[in-house]
């Protein structure tokens, strides 16, 4: 205990609290009171009604959210793949070979967004390989951003992986195959499930690189959002992103839940 | 006992995933390097790079980034040890609760903080609704939403779990035993948060800090909904000139600039982590 005095920590809890809840716990609410409200011009909204949520769930709003769910699904199942495949292999090398692979997939972190989204459109806007105007461009994108974050907690996993298990399963004579798939991707199945619902809730609010190439038969709901707010209509714009947030946290839920069961095997 | 197995096949399993890299996004990248140097005219050359550099807009934007960078990066450091520092040494109930809470939000998209500020903080919103209320008078005095400032609020409150997860991983591994002993030797308070606790944290601090300092410098989303023309940043001026003006030349030009400033500062960020044993 840092703070001794009762009236110490009072202040101290004050202090925090003041700090707290006006930057982070305020905007949600404020966005959650600005969906339900009709307007907001004084201190608090006023005119309660349900219309930004009638709009946000029918129509375009409704095809904007099966796009961002399907992105975000096929994007985290790639990226899954890709960056455990990666973590796998980058595991099996000497130590040098796998600090040049662990560089090489953490790239798209640090490169922005933006930019990703324009070297795509650059390498990808001519034949060969004709994807700019399709929604595959899109996918494509949000794929390689969120493979990053797949592999670095796959690794990190690997890491903390004890290999006695594997090792005893290869001594009793496991072909390398059979280790893989009875073995460790089982155990590594926690992190697994953590990594999908990181990648998917990173794709579901992926906005930088989809601005770049959405094509107008493929928006996703954070594209709609801005679009809302750029109209002028930011209630509209409240409402869809709380449906954005709540299907994410509805996703993230279920994924801990298939978590949470796999851990008891 | 790995090592003994033969290494190719080890290495043709680990090109599997290096070629689909470098497909979908190593050549997009150098592809884009290349079409900096080469104008439409034909040849190659660095003309394009002589009009951006020469820009007016290219210089603002280029100076917003690296200050609103900066600037964010100081707040959530600052911010993001105070409020680490609080949770790990003066819990209080529900004090996992909002560690919890900090993890969800991690989770949201940042253009949603810059949304709900304009509820906050807009021309018609809660804080100057209230003043006008309380002071009768016509407006609020809160109008730097639309100024850098906004942007820097925007990105402190998105950030700064970044910086509060390594925190309170470090904290949790500090010796309790390091504190109650400087606390029974007549140590106050902030001499111990000073000569004990930051010390320790040191690593961590760095680490999330730079991560941090990248992440802000390659912020869209945020820039993008607060809407305002005096806030050009390098993201968002490789958006404006590719898909407003569709002058690719230019686009690539900025953005081959914003890559190398982000990469020079990650392979810090990456130095740094790895010197803190992160």
């Amino acid at each position: 205990m840092l703070v001794h005095s009762r009236g110490g920590r009072r202040a101290v809890w004050a202090l925090f609290a003041l700090l707290f809840l006006p930057l982070f716990a305020l905007p949600l609410l404020v966005l959650v009171a600005a969906s339900f409200a009709g307007h907001w011009s004084g201190a608090l909204p006023s005119g309660p009604t349900l219309d930004h949520y009638d709009a946000a769930v029918r129509g375009e709003s409704l095809r904007a959210l099966t796009a961002s769910l399907a992105t975000a699904a096929a994007a985290s199942a790639l990226a899954l793949t890709a960056g455990t495949w990666a973590a796998l292999s980058a595991h099996a090398l000497g130590r040098r070979a796998r600090r040049v692979m662990d560089l090489l997939f953490m790239l798209p972190v640090a490169v922005p967004s933006v930019v990703a989204g324009l070297a795509l459109l650059v390498a990808f806007s001519k034949p060969p390989v004709l994807l700019n105007g399709t929604r595959w461009i899109v996918i494509l994108a949000h794929t390689v951003l969120v493979t990053a974050f797949a592999h670095q907690s796959v690794t990190a996993a690997l890491g903390r992986l004890d290999p006695a298990y594997e090792q005893a399963a290869a001594s009793l004579g496991a072909r390398p195959w059979y280790v893989l798939w009875r073995v460790r991707l089982p155990l590594l199945l926690p992190s697994l499930g953590a990594a999908a619902g990181l990648c998917f809730a990173l794709s579901m609010g992926e906005l930088s690189a989809t601005m770049m190439l959405y094509p107008p038969d493929w928006l996703p709901l954070p594209v709609l959002v801005f679009g809302a707010t750029d109209r002028g209509s930011p209630f509209t714009g409240s409402a869809l992103a709380v449906v954005l947030m709540g299907t994410t946290l509805l996703v993230l839920l279920a994924l801990s839940r298939i978590r949470t069961k796999a851990s008891y095997r | 006992m790995a090592e003994a197995r033969p290494w190719a096949p080890r290495l043709l399993w680990a090109g599997v995933p290096v070629a689909l890299l470098a497909a979908g996004f190593l050549y997009p990248l150098v592809l884009l390097v290349w079409q900096s140097v080469s104008p439409d005219t034909g040849g190659h050359s660095f003309a394009v790079y002589q009009d951006v550099f020469g820009s007016e807009v290219f210089r603002r934007a280029l100076g917003n980034t690296v200050w609103i960078a900066a600037a964010s990066t100081a707040g959530c450091l600052v911010l993001g040890f105070v409020l680490a520092l609080v949770i790990a040494f003066v819990p209080f109930p529900g004090a996992r609760a909002v560690a919890r809470f900090v993890d969800v939000f991690l989770s949201f998209p940042s253009f949603l903080i810059t949304l709900a500020l304009v509820f906050v903080y807009g021309s018609a919103g809660m804080a100057n609704g209230l003043w006008t209320d309380v002071t009768g008078a016509a407006e609020g005095p809160f109008a730097f939403l639309t100024t850098p400032w906004g942007v820097i609020l925007a990105e402190v409150t998105y950030f700064t779990p970044f910086v509060m997860r390594p925190l309170l991983a470090a904290f949790g591994q500090l010796d309790p035993a390091q504190i109650e002993a400087a606390s029974s030797l007549g140590a106050r308070a902030p001499r111990i948060v000073r000569q004990v606790i930051l010390p320790d944290a040191l690593p961590a601090l760095a680490a999330g800090g730079s991560l941090v300092l990248v992440m802000c410098l390659n912020e869209f989303g945020i820039v993008l909904f607060t809407g305002a023309k005096g806030v050009t940043t390098l993201p968002m001026l490789v958006y404006t000139k590719a898909i407003l003006e569709s002058d690719y030349p230019a686009a690539c030009v900025v953005a081959t600039v914003n890559v190398a400033v982000s990469l020079t500062l990650y392979g810090i960020y990456r130095a740094v982590s790895r010197r803190a044993g992160a």
